[in-house]
């Protein structure tokens, strides 16, 4: 299938996705203006810093863009400051801080503390157990109720679903590990299909 | 250091490298109080680097310089969300401990502070915290990393606003390690003598094509084009020091670096946001400089 994830490219991890997603044979853009937006089926949006992030989606006219294929259906899955971007309550955010609200989550921002608490461990999900990476990490402190957890640790939930809004806390891209990848890039398929 | 409770550990190199990955694409500017901290995350630092003088100041004043007052360093962790950086001299242990305990997020074991130590730099397996280290070749890259470095950055010449050092840094680690993929495997060998670094991370480069850790630009970058040329030579962001602050209004000028950094091929955003800036920081040539005021050749 000619299939294209997009990768948010404005700041953070986004070299990491782009080489997971060329590790299991997809095609991967790099998204910095509204036109690389239009080309892609899926976004990914990598961990880096929410803030700036947000900001640069202003400066690069991509919010309103993304906001609407978002509302179409687009497949997106964020990771740690992507995952912020995506969900409906920022704790702990700055004030002017403004987020996609596609996934009926409240995170607090960097939660788990700073960089002396980051940490790796193992997360048991129902997609497969990981291995997986915390940087600074947010945590989910609310779960809507059309939201699927998926995958947690200490009962914590780090991997949610809601339709074709994928999140998690953590950094599958950093453990060379493209299950999660491989997951994102069915549920994109299975859209296409339809 | 790693520690490990359970299943899960802190102070991995996974968890080290994983923030300069999480850095990449943004920018990272020195700050000397929390007012300065504020208009940096107002205008999309990724992080800041808490400092008592610019290394503009630091090379006017003269004199040692050392790790900046815990009370500076804390009020700046206090003012806002992003990573806080912070310097200590080169081969200063305690200064490291010292950061570590107050929760910096990145420490640098940086030239621009009166070095500790003229043989030694700091074993960083020991730390927790992830460290960036300086380097103006790929030799002394692969020692910081064989030393536990999370992060490599150019030298530079740091305080001058002149970013003809970094490119030189830059040009000199990537040219290599290029030429590295090109070799073949006895060829690996003299050049592990020939960089004075460890054999096995020769080898992985020419494996992989690239340094264990990320790269990024550092000393003199002073405009948006600066900050572009850096990644356009393969930098992966870039930290500016007195660049903005040492400039006549800093505040458009760091958000311009910013979309600088990250739309670094796209020419016409380049053009726009360096319109109307204002004075950049005045500068110093090179040969204004006598060697013994350099600060890219401290570090062994």
């Amino acid at each position: 299938m000619n299939m294209q994830v997009g990768v948010l490219a404005l700041q953070g991890a986004f070299a990491a996705h782009s080489e997971c997603l060329t590790s299991i044979g997809v095609q991967s853009v790099e998204v910095r203006t509204p036109e690389q937006l239009s080309s892609v089926d899926a976004l990914l949006m990598p961990g880096g810093e929410s803030s700036t992030m947000s900001q640069l989606l202003e400066s690069s006219g991509l919010f309103d863009p993304i906001s609407t294929r978002i509302a179409d259906g687009m497949p997106v899955f964020g990771t740690c400051a992507g995952m912020i971007l995506l969900a409906s309550e920022i704790l702990d955010g700055r004030s002017d801080q403004r987020s996609f609200s596609a996934i009926d989550i409240s995170v607090r921002r960097n939660a788990f503390g700073r960089q002396v608490d980051s940490f790796e461990s193992t997360i048991n999900s129902s997609v497969g157990d990981f291995h997986g990476v915390f940087i600074r990490a947010p945590r989910i402190e609310r779960v809507g109720d059309g939201v699927e957890v998926l995958g947690s640790i200490n009962n914590e939930p780090v991997l949610v679903r809601q339709g074709n809004v994928l999140a998690a806390s953590f950094h599958p891209e950093l453990s060379n590990d493209a299950r999660l990848h491989e997951y994102f890039v069915s549920i994109t398929a299975n859209r296409k299909k339809v | 250091m790693v520690s490990t409770n359970g299943s899960s550990s802190t102070g991995t190199q996974r968890v080290k490298r994983g923030l300069a990955e999480m850095l990449k694409g943004g920018v990272i500017m020195d700050v000397v109080n929390s007012d300065q901290a504020k208009i940096a995350e107002d205008a999309g630092a990724c992080a800041v680097m808490a400092l008592e003088r610019v290394p503009a100041d630091i090379r006017r004043d003269g004199g040692v310089a050392r790790m900046s007052d815990p009370e500076m360093i804390m009020a700046i962790q206090a003012s806002v969300h992003i990573p806080v950086m912070a310097k200590v001299r080169i081969g200063h242990f305690v200064e490291a401990q010292i950061l570590q305990s107050l929760g910096v997020d990145f420490i640098d074991e940086s030239e621009v502070l009166t070095p500790a130590d003229e043989t030694h730099h700091i074993d960083k397996f020991d730390f927790t915290i992830p460290f960036v280290c300086g380097a103006t070749n790929l030799g002394e890259a692969l020692r910081r990393i064989s030393e536990g470095a999370a992060l490599i950055r150019s030298k530079g010449e740091a305080g001058t606003g002149n970013m003809v050092e970094a490119v030189r840094h830059l040009r000199s680690i990537l040219g290599d390690i290029r030429k590295i993929t090109q070799a073949d495997s006895a060829e690996l060998f003299e050049w592990a003598k020939r960089l004075q670094a460890p054999l096995s991370l020769v080898q992985e480069i020419a494996e992989t094509g690239k340094l264990q850790v990320p790269l990024f630009a550092a000393g003199g970058i002073a405009t948006p084009a600066d900050a572009a040329l850096a990644m356009q030579l393969g930098a992966e962001t870039v930290f500016v020091g007195s660049g903005i602050f040492k400039s006549a209004d800093p505040a458009p000028r760091a958000k311009a670096i910013v979309e600088a950094t990250t739309h670094f091929r796209d020419a016409d955003v380049l053009a726009r946001v360096s319109r109307g800036l204002g004075v950049a920081m005045t500068g110093i040539a090179m040969d204004e400089i006598n060697e013994t005021q350099r600060f890219a050749s401290r570090g062994w």
